[in-house]
């Protein structure tokens, strides 16, 4: 690994200041990503900003909704009561990620932020264009079964990885930045980009800005709730594919739909036509499969991953059948 | 100083060093610890400053026993135990933060010694494998997986024990399908899972304080 300097903030401020001015400045919380990339020689940032220790790691309840620190745990936001009451979406597309000794470690914040598991990205000896832009993307004509059906461009065709994330998008949360400009509020699904020339940029984060919380505002969506995650073993892997779905069901019809993929694209994938396409609609299986139609058009599949195109509407449709069931 | 082992490191980190000293205000120094960059700094001693960037004080618990050493950031929490303090209990199985051999507790809660910085640690109380038994008392928890075979090698049995004991502690061992969940965590290439899981349930079930 190569060297860095270790500085601890304990003023969120002061952290901002390191990272701002010094391009090769990196923050550090949980750092279960980041460490490992930096044993791989993925990252090799030149300077770590220890985090942890900013008071960002509170749950609250606020008057429109929760508000949860970015240095919450994943293992404490998942098991808070408030959260699940309030968003048990959240508490179970959480309990799917990882495995719990990482979710003890990795906190909200950089969950969001954590880069894709592309192989590729991981092999120095492979070109692709995130880890060294310009170089290309191994992944379109290699091993891309893992890879996304949607919003992919001919430089990077990788996914974001989080279950959280997913969930989070479904929700309409908000993202609290604080940077070297002052304060501002991100709307979740802007806060991951698609790759499109410049796939080295996950977020639309600035340099130096610091996610501080994540709001999600109260809705109607506690009891007819389901994340389904679909992956190559019975627990801890990354998904192939995941849905979050969240419903409000009344007399059997559909008053309200919010619905998100994982494991297809390089964000987050909220399903807006498909959410309209159950509103108003009878709680059935037909009803789920034309929401899933709709979810699936314009998706394109490469060599390996076709199966996907199959593997998606029926990870959603298994989802609508589990939430609307509860 | 230490001499740096990786041939892959910038030759010149001295005079990185120095540029990132150049470039960090005193305000931004003293918002930061640990103290003794702190007083360096305010005392203008750049190559003090400098020489606390090698090496960083860590004082931390563990298994009951204070320590207060100096370490490099780059050593994981798992490479300290093993090398440092020479407790080879805790295992290296991937290092990656994917098969779990490595676990211990943190302030009481299980995480992959592999995926953190020692220097992250400061101020906190580790327990490790050794730090389980009651003198020559076994836990329970180690008592069981002797009872049940719950291992064949015994490469990943500590960070297996280890986890299980924080599955039980957690509330997480209701029944056989919520252990096996909240154990994924913890590769077994040998595949005692069978048995691990039957100690679990043996003693969750036994009632004795894990």
């Amino acid at each position: 690994m190569n060297q860095f300097q270790y500085v601890r903030a304990t003023k969120p401020q002061a952290a901002i200041d390191v990272v701002a001015k010094d391009p090769t400045a990196k923050f550090i919380a949980g750092g279960t990503n980041l460490v490992d990339l930096m044993k791989r020689g993925v990252m090799t940032p030149q300077k770590l900003v220890d985090i942890n220790r900013l008071p960002l790691n509170k749950i609250e309840a606020q008057p429109t909704g929760l508000r949860i620190g970015a240095l919450a745990l994943n293992s404490a936001v998942a098991g808070d009561a408030q959260v699940r009451a309030r968003q048990p979406l959240l508490a179970l597309a959480l309990n799917a990620g990882a495995s719990p000794q990482l979710r003890n470690m990795a906190t909200v914040g950089g969950n969001m932020l954590q880069r894709v598991r592309c192989s590729y990205f991981y092999d120095l000896s492979m070109p692709c264009n995130k880890r060294q832009p310009g170089t290309g993307c191994a992944a379109l004509e290699g091993i891309n079964r893992m890879h996304a059906l949607f919003g992919a461009s001919d430089k990077c065709i990788a996914v974001h990885p989080s279950d959280m994330s997913v969930a989070l998008v479904a929700l309409d949360a908000t993202v609290l930045i604080s940077g070297p400009k002052g304060d501002r509020q991100l709307a979740f699904s802007d806060l991951h980009r698609l790759p499109g020339d410049t796939p080295e940029r996950d977020s639309n984060l600035e340099a130096g800005e610091l996610i501080t919380a994540v709001d999600i505002p109260d809705n109607p969506f506690t009891r007819h709730v389901h994340y389904q995650k679909v992956r190559e073993r019975a627990s801890y892997a990354f998904a192939l594919v995941s849905a979050a779905v969240a419903l409000d069901i009344e007399n059997n019809t559909i008053k309200a739909a919010r619905l998100a993929l994982g494991g297809v694209a390089h964000k987050p994938w909220r399903l807006p036509a498909a959410e309209q396409a159950l509103v108003g609609q009878p709680a059935t299986e037909a009803s789920f499969r034309r929401a899933a139609e709709v979810a699936m058009q314009g998706a394109k599949a490469f060599k390996h991953n076709a199966y996907k195109l199959r593997l998606a509407p029926n990870t959603l449709v298994q989802a609508l059948k589990t939430a609307s069931a509860a | 100083m230490t001499t740096n082992p990786d041939l892959d490191a910038p030759a010149n980190h001295d005079e990185a060093r120095r540029t990132f000293l150049k470039q960090s205000s005193l305000l931004t120094a003293l918002a930061l610890v640990p103290g003794s960059v702190v007083t360096a700094a305010a005392e203008g001693f750049d190559e003090r400053v400098a020489a606390a960037f090698e090496k960083i004080p860590l004082s931390l618990k563990v298994n009951g026993v204070k320590h207060k050493v100096s370490v490099e950031p780059r050593a994981t929490l798992l490479d300290f135990l093993r090398e440092q303090l020479h407790l080879t209990g805790t295992k290296k199985g991937c290092d990656y933060g994917q098969c779990g051999a490595c676990t211990v507790h943190v302030d009481g809660q299980r995480v992959n010694s592999c995926l953190s910085f020692a220097v992250m640690h400061d101020g906190q109380e580790i327990t490790t494998i050794e730090g389980l038994a009651d003198g020559d008392r076994l836990h329970p928890m180690q008592e069981a997986f002797v009872k049940h075979d719950g291992f064949q090698c015994g490469y990943c049995t500590p960070g297996q024990i280890m986890s299980a004991v924080a599955c039980v502690r957690e509330g997480h061992a209701g029944s056989e399908g919520e252990i096996r969940e909240y154990m994924s965590g913890n590769i077994c290439r040998c595949g005692a899972y069978a048995n691990i899981v039957a100690a679990i349930q043996d003693v969750k079930g036994g009632g004795q304080k894990v």
